[in-house]
C-alpha cells in the first residue's frame, strides 16, 4: 500500500510519552475550577477571547467605528437638547444640567446595547458555523464557551465604556472621582445582557427573530429612566419600570457620577449579579442541550 | 490482565458494557459491549444509520451515553469529560473547521483550546502542515479549500494535541487515492509509536489494512467481532465467483447455480458463489448453459463479511 509514498516526516504526534512539558495538560485553572462542575469546565474560557481577538486584530477599524456612536449622542444633547431643557433634579436632589443626568445613562445603555448584540451572533456561530461543536470536542466545556464569549462582549462594552466616560470628562460632565465606577458599572450592565443576549441566541431558531429581541431592548432603552427620572412615573407603573435591568444600571451610573452613594445601590448591583450569573448559567446549560446530544 | 473492581480492565483505552445511546424515542445504539486495548487499531464497520457515529461521539465524550457503562482512559465521560478530551484527538464524520479563520490560524487556535502554549502551538502548526500537505496554503483562508484538503487539515487538526487516542470518523472519505495510501501510511506510523486508532469506514479494503480488529454493527447492536482474518475465515468461504450479468437479469440465475456454493449474494448486476475452490465452481456453472457477461475469481475479503452480515443473502 505504501509503494510509492514519498518518505514522511511523521509529526511528532503519537509519542504520547515524551512529549514536552507544556503539551497535553490544560494550564487554565484559577478559583472558579474549584468550584464548578468540572465535567462543564476546564479554566480554558479565555482562549476563546484570544480567538475574538485574532479575528479583530483584522478588522480593527470595525471596534474603533463603535466608538463613535455615543459620541454622536453626546454630541446631540450638548448641542442640541440643552440649550431647550433647562435644569433637572439630579439623584441627590439639587439641580443638574440635562446633559449631565443623560450622560451616564447614555453610557450604560451603550454597554447594554453591545453586549446585547455581540452576543446574539452567537446565534450564527451556534447553528451555521458549527465553531462550537469542534470547541467542545477539546477539553473546553460549555461554561467555557459562555465565559469566554460573555468576556469578550463585555470587554468590548468595557473598551467602548471607557471612550464614553472620558467624551464625557473632556466635556465636564463628570466631576465626582465616583464617576471612575461607571466603567465597572459598565461592565456590570455589560455582563448581565451579554449573558442573557446568549441565552436568547441559543433560544432562536431563525434570525428574523432577532426582531423580537429589538422589540424588547428599544423600549427599555427609552424607558428604563434614561431621560427622565423616575418621578415621572405614576406610582403604579414603578414597578414595571423596575423590573428592566437597565434602570438598575441606570441608577447605578447616574449616582456614581453625580457622586452621591447610597444603600440602595447595594441592590441594583446585586440584582445585576444575579441576573448574569443566572443567564452565565442557563447559558451553558442551554449550549449543552443544543450540541451535546 | 488485571481487572479493577467495577470489573473494567485498566489496560484498555476504551472499554463500554451495554452502552446505550436514546434520541428521544428512537434508540440508535442499542447496549453494545466492547474493549480496545492500549496501542491497538480498533475499526466499526456497519451499514448507514448502524450507530458507529453514535458511539464514537460517545467515546469522545460529545455525546452523552443513555444507558451502560463507558470508560474512556480509564475514567468516565460523564464526569471527567474534559481530562479525558485533552488526551484524545478527535476526526469527525462532518468537518467543522472554523471558516473565519486560515489554515494556519485553525491549528495554532484549536491547539490554543487544549491549553497549549503559544510557542508550542506554532511549531506543531508548521509541522501538522506538513503533514496534511498543505503548506504551501497556510495563510489561505479555510472556505475555498477543495473538499479532500479540508478533510486533511481536520485530520491534522485532530493531532495538534499529540493524542494517546485518534478517532477517526470516515477519515478517508472524499480523499483522492493518494491522499488515502499517504493518510493509511500515517496512520500506521502513528500506530507504530504507540497511539491508538479507533476509526470508522465504509471502505473494506481500509479497514482490512489498517485495523487489527474490527467489529460490524447493524442497527445499534454489534453483529461480529474479530480481526480481519479471523472474520474472513467465520463469515465467509475462503474464496468467490463473482458472474456478470445484464442488469436486472441476474435473478433468473440464481436457482440454476445455487446448489453449486455453500452462499449465494445477489448484487444489482452480479451473483456472487462463494465456495472453497472458486474454479472448480466456474466450471460447473458453465456445463449448466450459464453464460455470464464475465466471471471472476477472487478470495474472500471483507466486503464479503460485510455483505453477509448486513446484507441479505438468499442461500445460507
Ligand atoms: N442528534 C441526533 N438526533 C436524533 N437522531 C440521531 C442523531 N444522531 C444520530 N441519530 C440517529 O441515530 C442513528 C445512527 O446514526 P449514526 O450517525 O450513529 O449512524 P452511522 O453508523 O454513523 O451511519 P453513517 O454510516 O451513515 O455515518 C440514525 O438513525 C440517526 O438518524
Ligand atoms: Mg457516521
Amino acid at each position: 500500500m505504501t509503494e510509492g509514498t514519498p518518505p514522511t516526516r511523521i509529526p511528532a504526534a503519537g509519542v504520547p510519552h515524551a512529549r514536552p512539558a507544556v503539551a497535553g495538560r490544560p494550564v487554565g485553572g484559577g478559583p472558579l475550577l474549584r468550584m464548578l462542575p468540572s465535567s462543564s469546565y476546564a479554566g480554558l474560557s479565555f482562549r476563546l477571547v484570544e480567538r475574538s481577538v485574532l479575528l479583530y486584530s483584522r478588522a480593527w477599524l470595525v471596534l474603533v467605528s463603535g466608538v463613535f456612536e455615543p459620541l454622536f449622542y453626546l454630541l446631540a444633547f450638548r448641542v442640541g437638547f440643552s440649550s431647550l431643557i433647562g435644569d433637572v433634579t439630579g439623584p441627590d436632589g439639587r439641580p443638574m444640567s440635562y446633559v449631565a443626568f443623560v450622560a451616564p445613562a447614555l453610557l450604560v445603555a451603550s454597554a447594554m446595547n453591545g453586549a446585547v448584540y455581540e452576543t446574539l451572533s452567537i446565534f450564527y456561530k451556534l447553528r451555521f458555523d458549527r465553531l462550537y461543536d469542534a470547541v467542545l470536542a477539546t477539553p473546553m466545556g460549555t461554561l467555557d464557551v459562555a465565559i469566554g464569549e460573555i468576556s469578550w462582549a463585555v470587554l468590548r462594552s468595557g473598551l467602548y465604556a471607557t471612550a464614553f466616560l472620558g467624551v464625557m470628562a473632556a466635556m465636564g460632565l463628570a466631576t465626582s472621582p465616583w464617576a471612575l465606577l461607571l466603567i465597572p458599572t459598565a461592565l456590570l450592565i455589560a455582563t448581565a445582557f451579554a449573558a442573557i443576549g446568549m441565552v436568547c441566541a441559543t433560544l432562536l431558531r431563525s434570525s428574523s427573530q432577532f426582531d423580537y429581541i429589538h422589540a424588547v431592548v428599544m423600549p427599555m432603552f427609552l424607558f428604563s429612566t434614561t431621560f427622565y427620572p423616575m418621578s415621572v412615573y405614576p406610582p403604579s407603573l414603578r414597578w414595571l419600570v423596575e423590573l428592566s435591568p437597565l434602570y438598575h444600571g441606570i441608577e447605578l451610573a447616574r449616582g456614581l457620577s453625580a457622586g452621591t452613594l447610597d444603600p440602595t445601590m447595594i441592590g441594583h448591583v446585586g440584582f445585576l449579579a444575579v441576573l448574569a450569573a443566572g443567564g452565565l448559567y442557563v447559558a451553558s446549560r442551554r449550549i449543552g442541550k443544543l450540541l451535546l446530544s | 490482565m488485571s481487572r479493577t473492581e467495577a470489573g473494567f480492565d485498566d489496560t484498555a483505552v476504551v472499554s463500554a458494557r451495554g452502552l446505550k445511546k436514546r434520541f428521544d424515542s428512537f434508540e440508535a445504539v442499542r447496549g453494545i459491549d466492547f474493549e480496545v486495548a492500549r496501542g491497538e487499531a480498533f475499526g466499526l464497520l456497519g451499514p448507514n444509520g448502524a450507530g458507529k457515529s453514535s458511539t464514537m461521539r460517545m467515546i469522545a465524550c460529545t455525546s452523552p451515553r443513555t444507558g451502560g457503562t463507558l470508560r474512556v482512559l480509564g475514567m468516565d465521560p460523564q464526569t471527567h469529560g474534559p481530562a479525558i478530551r485533552a488526551r484524545i484527538g478527535t476526526v469527525p464524520q462532518t468537518d467543522n473547521l472554523d471558516m473565519e479563520l486560515t489554515v494556519r490560524q485553525n491549528l495554532q487556535t484549536y491547539g490554543r483550546y487544549f491549553g497549549l502554549s503559544r510557542a508550542h502551538v506554532r511549531d506543531k502548526a508548521v509541522e501538522l502542515m506538513e503533514f496534511a500537505r498543505l503548506s504551501d496554503r497556510a495563510d489561505d483562508e479555510v472556505q475555498p479549500l477543495s473538499g479532500g484538503m479540508k478533510r486533511r487539515l481536520a485530520i491534522a487538526r485532530g493531532l495538534v494535541n499529540d493524542p494517546e487516542v485518534l478517532l477517526l470518523d470516515e477519515p478517508t472519505t472524499g480523499l483522492d487515492p493518494q491522499a488515502r495510501h499517504l493518510l493509511w501510511e500515517r496512520l500506521f506510523r502513528l500506530k507504530q509509536s504507540g497511539v491508538t486508532l479507533i476509526l470508522t469506514t465504509h471502505y473494506m479494503d481500509e479497514a482490512e489494512q489498517l485495523c487489527d480488529r474490527l467489529v460490524v454493527m447493524d442497527g445499534g447492536l454489534i453483529v461480529a467481532e474479530g480481526s480481519p482474518a479471523g472474520l474472513i475465515e467465520q463469515y465467509s468461504t475462503r474464496e468467490v465467483l463473482e458472474l456478470r450479468f445484464h442488469p436486472g437479469t441476474q435473478t433468473r440465475y440464481v436457482s440454476a447455480v445455487e446448489d453449486l456454493a455453500e452462499r449465494v449474494e445477489v448484487l444489482p448486476d452480479r451473483l456472487l458463489l462463494y465456495t472453497k475452490n472458486a474454479d472448480a465452481t466456474a466450471a460447473r456453472v458453465s456445463e449448466r448453459d450459464v453464460r455470464p457477461l464475465s466471471s471472476l475469481v477472487r478470495r474472500s475479503t471483507l466486503e464479503d463479511v460485510f455483505l453477509r452480515l448486513t446484507g441479505r443473502t438468499l442461500v445460507d
